[in-house]
């Protein structure tokens, strides 16, 4: 016989005290790891998307110039000094603080080409970084393997009258089109592709490139953080963010998550409410109880302990309850708002947070009754002596 | 020699103009291993009394002293320790916990001390067997019948072998059988060394006690 027993008997006793002393924490940690996991999922989801959508930082030469366009309608430009980037220096962003957020690094080299009185751009491409960076580039045939094989942009093979295996000379020199890229709707459409190291032999530019594309993991981590660390690694290199719309929706998700934890908190005090007082009603209603185990000798930590005991179990449980409620509630509901989700994974600190926030809660709230408690003159509790 | 010393015990309750005076000046000396009755009217003051001599009320002036120590001079954990440890209770009203079983209530005064789990179990059911109870170790309170539950009570205030033992009216919800039960049994721990201190209404119960003083207006009238 131990406290633990009489706390533990205590709640098997009083089950409908105890399970609406649960109920009212249970809730409020449903409700709590709902929001915070919804909001979550729906950021990964966003992030996600923003991975499969390509790069999201641009490295270009640094240039003096001044780019002329607006509306996407190129006006052309004056260009005092072009630099280009050496390829080695690509490398460098490898070594930056958030190396961990970068993905995919495709560095590019263009090169115009005449064949058949017909001109057209040739873009050298690391083809392994490339179609990662472009999951959907649906090819009929197959991306280059060897350095003799390019590949065609249907509109490109149109107009050249190109389909996989047929031959095309790019400046002296026999190309075979290993595959056609099927219809984009961007400029990839009028390209030909082929091996960077090829490219550049041809166009006379090894060891350099005109200008990478990035695709960086920006979840956790400001994205013009690394475009700044960039910037400082490879200063020849102008490094813009291109997710100013993703940035946006990520900035409502930050406001919605705030939203979020707002109305978690007032849900929270009202559970912790509902503790406070079916603890004072149970302590009140064990005037005579408290008064015995005050009379046969236990000390106020005793009693404290006891009814602390019962806030710890109820409180444990509701917040094992609640975040499996939650969890299960968001998997299964959360698809009906905002349709599929990419990925659902618990998160161990929503897990852990949410069990010691509800035994927080539960003890802070029953410490006023269980002070009371002990603090009960026993004779007075018993009335009978 | 006394065990017990009451010297010029005083209980006031309210303040200003509702000031009631409760006990108004008790001295008393209670020999170890004695049994007194204490009588009286209802509102007398007996209960107030009882409750002061057990280390649960504070007197408003006066001190207690058993053996030598004052009890009021302890403070609230240490003075509850001493009843632990001194000091067994027998209520009226039984006053076992609903939702322990037999056993457990018995073991009620053990579950802060250090005893290991079996020796718990061992003294709790050896006060049941004291009582006849043996067999209903696993029964809830309120699967007894009264006299019963009087024992259990008694067997819960002797399970530590306090050397005092103070009732208030321990036959007062029972019938006149197990009344007598009860109180034969309290005279066999009372032969067996324990100090007894009861307050009855009942004349017969009290003449099982050595000793019958009574309390009137809130002071012993008769010793």
């Amino acid at each position: 016989m131990k406290l633990h027993n009489i706390a533990i008997n205590n709640l098997r006793r009083r089950k409908t005290k105890a399970l609406f002393l649960l109920m009212g924490l249970m809730i409020g940690v449903t409700s709590v790891v709902a929001l915070l996991t919804a909001t979550r999922v729906m950021k990964e989801d966003i992030v996600h998307k923003m991975e499969e959508f390509g790069a999201n930082i641009i490295i270009t030469p640094r240039s003096e110039g001044i780019s002329l366009n607006y509306g996407g309608l190129s006006l052309g430009g004056i260009s005092f000094d072009l630099r280009e980037i050496a390829e080695t220096d690509l490398a460098k962003i490898r070594t930056i603080k958030n190396a961990d957020n970068i993905r995919t690094v495709s560095p590019k080299i263009f090169g115009a080409f005449e064949n058949r009185d017909r001109k057209a751009l040739v873009v050298g491409v690391n083809f392994a970084s490339e179609l990662s960076l472009k999951p959907w580039w649906k090819l009929s045939g197959a991306a280059p393997k060897t350095d003799e094989e390019i590949l065609a942009g249907q509109e490109a093979a149109e107009r050249f009258g190109l389909k996989p295996g047929s031959p095309i000379t790019i400046k002296d020199k026999e190309f075979r089109i290993s595959g056609i890229l099927n219809l984009t709707g961007s400029q990839d459409d009028s390209l030909f592709f082929m091996k960077l190291p090829m490219a550049q032999e041809i166009f006379n530019k090894t060891g350099k490139v005109a200008m990478a594309e990035v695709a960086a993991h920006c979840g956790n981590c400001p994205i013009t953080e690394i475009v700044r660390q960039i910037s400082e690694r490879i200063p020849a290199a102008k490094v813009t963010a291109v997710q100013q719309v993703v940035e946006g929706r990520m900035g409502t998700l930050a406001g919605l998550q705030k939203l979020s934890l707002g109305i978690s908190a007032i849900v929270l005090l009202v559970g912790a409410m509902v503790v406070f007082v079916t603890m004072m009603a149970s302590v009140n209603e064990r005037t005579r109880e408290i008064g015995i185990f005050s009379a046969i000798g236990f000390r106020r930590s005793h009693i404290m302990r006891i009814i602390l005991l019962e806030a710890l179990i109820v409180s444990f449980t509701a917040g094992v309850i609640g975040y499996l409620a939650g969890i299960g509630g968001t998997h299964f509901f959360l698809p009906f708002f905002i349709g599929k989700i990419a990925g659902f994974t618990p998160d161990p600190i929503v897990a852990a947070g949410s069990l010691l926030l509800s035994v927080l809660i539960g003890l802070a709230a029953s410490f006023y009754p269980a002070m009371t408690a002990s603090k009960m003159d026993p004779s007075e509790a018993l009335r009978t002596l | 020699m006394s065990y017990i010393h009451v010297n010029n015990v005083v209980k006031e309750f309210g303040n200003g103009s509702g000031k009631v005076s409760a006990v108004s000046g008790i001295n008393l000396s209670v020999e170890q291993e004695a049994f007194i009755s204490v009588m009286g009217e209802s509102g007398a003051g007996k209960s107030t009394f009882l409750s002061m001599i057990g280390g649960l009320l504070r007197p408003t002036q006066g001190e207690i002293l058993i053996g030598d120590i004052d009890i009021y001079g302890l403070k609230r954990d240490k003075l509850a320790d001493f009843r632990r440890e001194f000091m067994g209770f027998i209520f009226q009203s039984f006053q076992l916990v609903p939702y322990l079983n037999v056993l457990e209530n018995v073991q009620l005064p053990l579950a802060v001390t250090h005893h290991s789990e079996k020796e718990k179990k061992s003294l709790a059911l050896s006060a049941l067997e004291r009582v006849n109870l043996g067999d209903k170790a696993r029964r809830l309170p309120n699967q007894l019948s009264g006299g019963e539950q009087e024992r259990v009570a008694i067997a819960r205030a002797v399970v530590n072998e306090p050397p005092i033992l103070f009732a208030d009216e321990p036959t007062g919800n029972l019938d006149s059988k197990n009344s007598d039960d009860i109180m034969n049994l309290l005279k066999a721990l009372n032969a067996e060394g324990q100090t007894i201190i009861m307050v009855t209404h009942s004349m017969a119960n009290a003449e099982f006690g050595d000793r019958i003083i009574e309390i009137r207006d809130g002071k012993v009238e008769e010793n």
